[in-house]
């Protein structure tokens, strides 16, 4: 892609908006931008903003700093209510949603800064297309021999559908891939836990009758056995999943296998 | 004017949209063989079906007897009669079949103890036409618009289907004879602009709740599909029914789906009355959207609502059962906690009526097919479909019921895909494209994006939410529309001083602003026009000044054209199709829950 951010980037001098003159309550945040015209430089600009002008979340602040103070200023959102996953940012060192991170609990400083460890296209907008051809590339869809019934559902009793609780939820937002150390350093050749967490909701999904096949691409010292337990990606995740359980499940799948 | 490259593209079919709709005529033209692409402005799994909760109606009777006829009849009597029945008939027949090729698809919808797909209690949905309670909604949890959109993705994949993202659509191409060539579409990542030529586009752009200040609806839903074809000179259909939701969440407005009201929820006022008993004797809390949110309304006039304002009533879930709860209403129970701080097992959500749907769209017949007036009736635009929330088939008249949108996006998404895939044969020859028809449109988009007025973009938008909020509500009346019209009118010729301040291609965010601006505010004066022009109460328009529903004078759709350059508006109207193709007609009565 022509218009990503160059390796070497240096942070220029920002500048600093206070748009809070008189308010009672204001908080500055601290947002990082880049757009290709500014070359090698980005820069950290700072804007002191009413926080009773505007609503609870740092979305709102995002969408006020827009609307009322630079326009120019550029991110991702949509559904504003934490389902779509397009707002996820690197929010007060945590990979989170913009849109259901309130702005009490972040500090009086907001260090606002696009997802770690991705190309930048243009201030808090990453390019996410490496994460979803590792989507694409598990087959995330569901796999059968046996032709479905021709007048009925696939049978499956609400145990088995249970299984799929905590995994099927998944927004597909990056924040916990892009939280992982291992990730960062082998992006290219290891899954990272969001793929692998949607790896694993088709592996116990009862329907499925691919199990053996799943387990064999992700039999490899990279695209699985890369995750290291550091639980980065639990910590973070924004809709409360756990992505290093489900990798968990798989490897012990993988050494069940081979008993 | 900047001389902008172009990059040229053929396809056999190009959809707009990647929500429920878009997706389901994607993958199934691509399933037939057609050279299909599927611009979106938004990666597929972030389009605003993904926030749909409670489930697609389809009458599979896995909780008990049902009969898609019965699934007829309420939404026939749900639309206030204003739905075409012919288009109902199909919808609610084809219904059991569409769920059952999602479940086949994977969707993972909640269980029954004998693992067959859960089916929850909705709005307006009854068995023996109107004597029993249906259960009716095939549910994934509460995140069913979520499951649902994931699988259509994944099906997509697996079946190839070619997707330009964050691709923005401009305007169809037109051309003299009125048939639509392929569309102009502007990609955000590197800020070329691409001139996508198809036999067929398939207009699935979703509502446009943002004229609204408050609504369910995402930042994106912003009719860009109803302002592309109200600036190709087509008419829009039933604008004036809009739906306002019972809850959404005081303030937020975030949606809490009216399946926490089908698993056994209810609404209270001030003094903690049960108040649907009221309205409703019979449904109560399941009587129709519209219905319940009148009733609202009413209690906070009549001084009945609670908090500081006396604004919003009381959505209780605190007397069931912790585990029912936590197993089939997770997801609004977390949104409940994050938007309203409130433990669903312990205590009430404060909810308003807020705007969630638009009934109105695109008029369409049964293949998706977008039609335009004509001498003797209407005909079909050659080139041209719309499907889902952008289109009006009608399926759901002048009030929809709840579930039946979902279950629109994948009837007519299917539809659409074995429509074209009969008429086309795939790779067919393009003709060659009229000189010049890039011209006005790439102009117009030099010219916002270097607009340097006195008002910008958030301003505008602001002002626009904030009329339609105060002048087309749930009850209106001549003066307030008129009043709106007003002000809309001058909105409009301010957009001449608009400010913009990005001048860049690359992700120009506040030119994506101003131009979906632009959208919205046609669909606002047309809607408002429609709300003014139509003189009676049906559904969800509700005319202080005309309470009755007058089948006399108005048992007929709203076709509105607005002018692209002055605002001007004029109307015309087709009759409601009353004969379902194969069953006897369900003739206009009473409607009482």
């Amino acid at each position: 892609m022509a218009s990503q951010l160059p390796h070497k980037i240096k942070i220029g001098p920002g500048k600093t908006v206070c748009a809070a003159d008189g308010a009672k309550h204001k908080k500055r945040f601290i947002v990082y931008r880049w757009n290709q015209d500014e070359g090698d430089t980005a820069r950290l600009d700072t804007f002191e903003i009413p926080v009773d002008a505007c609503g609870p979340m740092v979305l709102d602040a995002l969408i006020y700093i827009k609307n009322r103070i630079d326009s120019t200023l550029t991110f991702r959102r949509s559904c504003r209510e934490g389902i779509c996953g397009s707002c996820a940012m690197n929010i007060d060192a945590t990979n989170t949603l913009a849109c259901i991170r309130t702005i009490q609990e972040c500090p009086e400083e907001i260090r606002i800064y696009p997802l770690p460890h991705l190309p930048v296209i243009k201030d808090l907008v990453p390019d996410m297309t490496h994460f979803y051809a590792q989507y694409t590339s598990i087959k995330p869809w569901l796999q059968t021999h046996t032709p479905a019934p021709p007048d009925r559902e696939r049978l499956q009793s609400p145990e088995e559908r249970e299984r799929l609780d905590g995994l099927y939820e998944c927004i597909l937002c990056a924040c916990c891939s892009t939280s992982c150390p291992s990730y960062w350093w082998n992006e290219d050749r290891y899954l990272g836990p969001a793929t692998l967490l949607q790896a694993y909701r088709w592996i116990v999904d009862s329907r499925d009758e691919n199990t053996g096949e799943r387990l064999d691409d992700l039999e490899d010292p990279f695209r699985l056995f890369r995750c290291h337990t550091i639980m980065n990606c639990t910590s973070t995740c924004p809709k409360q999943l756990n992505p290093a359980r489900a990798i968990a499940e798989i490897k012990q799948l993988m050494v069940n296998r081979t008993l | 004017m900047t001389a902008y490259p172009i990059v040229e593209h053929r396809y056999d079919v190009v959809v707009i949209g990647a929500g429920g709709a878009g997706l389901r005529a994607t993958m199934g033209m691509a399933l037939k063989g057609l050279k299909t692409a599927c611009v979106t402005k938004v990666f597929p799994t972030r389009s605003h079906t993904v926030a749909a909760q409670g489930g697609m109606s389809a009458a599979l009777g896995n909780m008990g007897e049902d009969d898609w006829r019965w699934h007829m009849y309420d939404t026939v009597k749900g639309s206030d009669w204003l739905g075409d029945q012919d288009a109902i008939e199909y919808m609610c027949r084809e219904a059991m079949s569409c769920v059952l090729e999602l479940e086949h698809q994977g969707v993972p919808f909640s269980r029954t103890e004998d693992g067959r797909i859960y089916q929850r209690s909705f709005g307006g949905m009854s068995t023996h036409f109107g004597k029993g309670t249906a259960q009716r909604t095939c549910a994934a949890a509460d995140r069913t618009g979520h499951a649902i959109l994931h699988t259509l993705y994944q099906q997509s994949l697996r079946h190839q289907a070619h997707f330009l993202v964050e691709y923005f659509a401009l305007d169809l191409l037109m051309d003299e004879e009125g048939n639509c060539r392929g569309v102009l579409a502007w990609n955000l990542d590197d800020g070329s602009l691409h001139c996508l030529l198809a036999h067929t586009v398939v207009l699935a752009t979703g509502g446009y709740g943002r004229t609204y200040f408050s609504c369910t609806s995402a930042h994106t839903c912003t009719g860009d599909g109803a302002g592309m074809a109200a600036r190709a000179g087509l008419p829009l259909q039933d604008m004036e029914f809009i739906q306002f939701h019972p809850t959404g969440i005081y303030g937020a407005g975030c949606l809490i789906t009216e399946g926490a009201r089908g698993e056994g929820g209810y609404l209270s006022n001030s003094s903690g009355e049960h108040f649907m008993e009221r309205y409703a004797p019979s449904a109560r809390d399941l009587a129709s959207r519209d219905v319940v949110s009148r009733a609202i309304t009413m209690e906070v006039r009549e001084g009945r609502g609670l908090g500081p304002e006396k604004d919003y009533v009381h959505l209780h879930l605190e007397h069931l059962d912790a585990e029912l709860i936590e197993k089939r209403l997770p997801g609004i129970s977390e949104t409940a906690r994050i938007f309203a701080g409130v433990d669903v097992i312990r205590e009430p959500i404060p909810v308003q009526p807020t705007v969630h749907y638009n009934m109105g769209g695109v008029p369409t017949d049964l293949h998706g097919q977008v039609l335009t007036h004509a001498e003797n009736g209407m005909r079909v635009v050659p080139g041209l479909y719309a499907i889902g929330e952008a289109a009006c088939v009608s399926v759901h008249g002048a009030n929809r019921l709840g579930s039946n949108s979902l279950l629109d996006l994948i009837v007519f998404g299917r539809a659409a895909a074995e429509h074209c895939a009969a008429r086309l044969r795939p790779g067919a020859p393009h003709k060659a494209m009229p000189k010049g028809l890039l011209d006005p449109i790439l102009e117009k988009f030099d010219k916002l994006r270097n607009a340097s007025g006195e008002i910008s973009t958030a301003e505008l938008r602001r002002e626009m939410q904030k009329i339609m909020q105060q002048n087309a509500a749930v009850f209106r009346n001549r003066e307030i529309l008129r009043e709106g019209i007003e002000k809309l009118r001058r909105l409009w010729e301010n957009m001449d001083d608009i400010k913009l301040t990005d001048r860049s291609l690359v992700w120009n965010t506040d030119l994506v602003e101003s131009w979906e601006l632009g959208n919205l505010l046609a669909c606002a004066m047309v809607s408002i026009h429609s709300a003014d022009n139509r003189t009676e109460s049906r559904g969800a328009h509700a005319r202080e000044d005309h309470p009755k529903r007058d089948d006399q004078d108005w048992l007929k759709h709203t076709l509105c054209w607005i002018d692209p350059e002055s605002g001007r508006t004029r109307f015309a109207y087709r009759p409601v199709q009353l004969q379902p193709a194969e069953i006897d007609s369900i003739p206009p009565g009473k409607r009482v829950y």
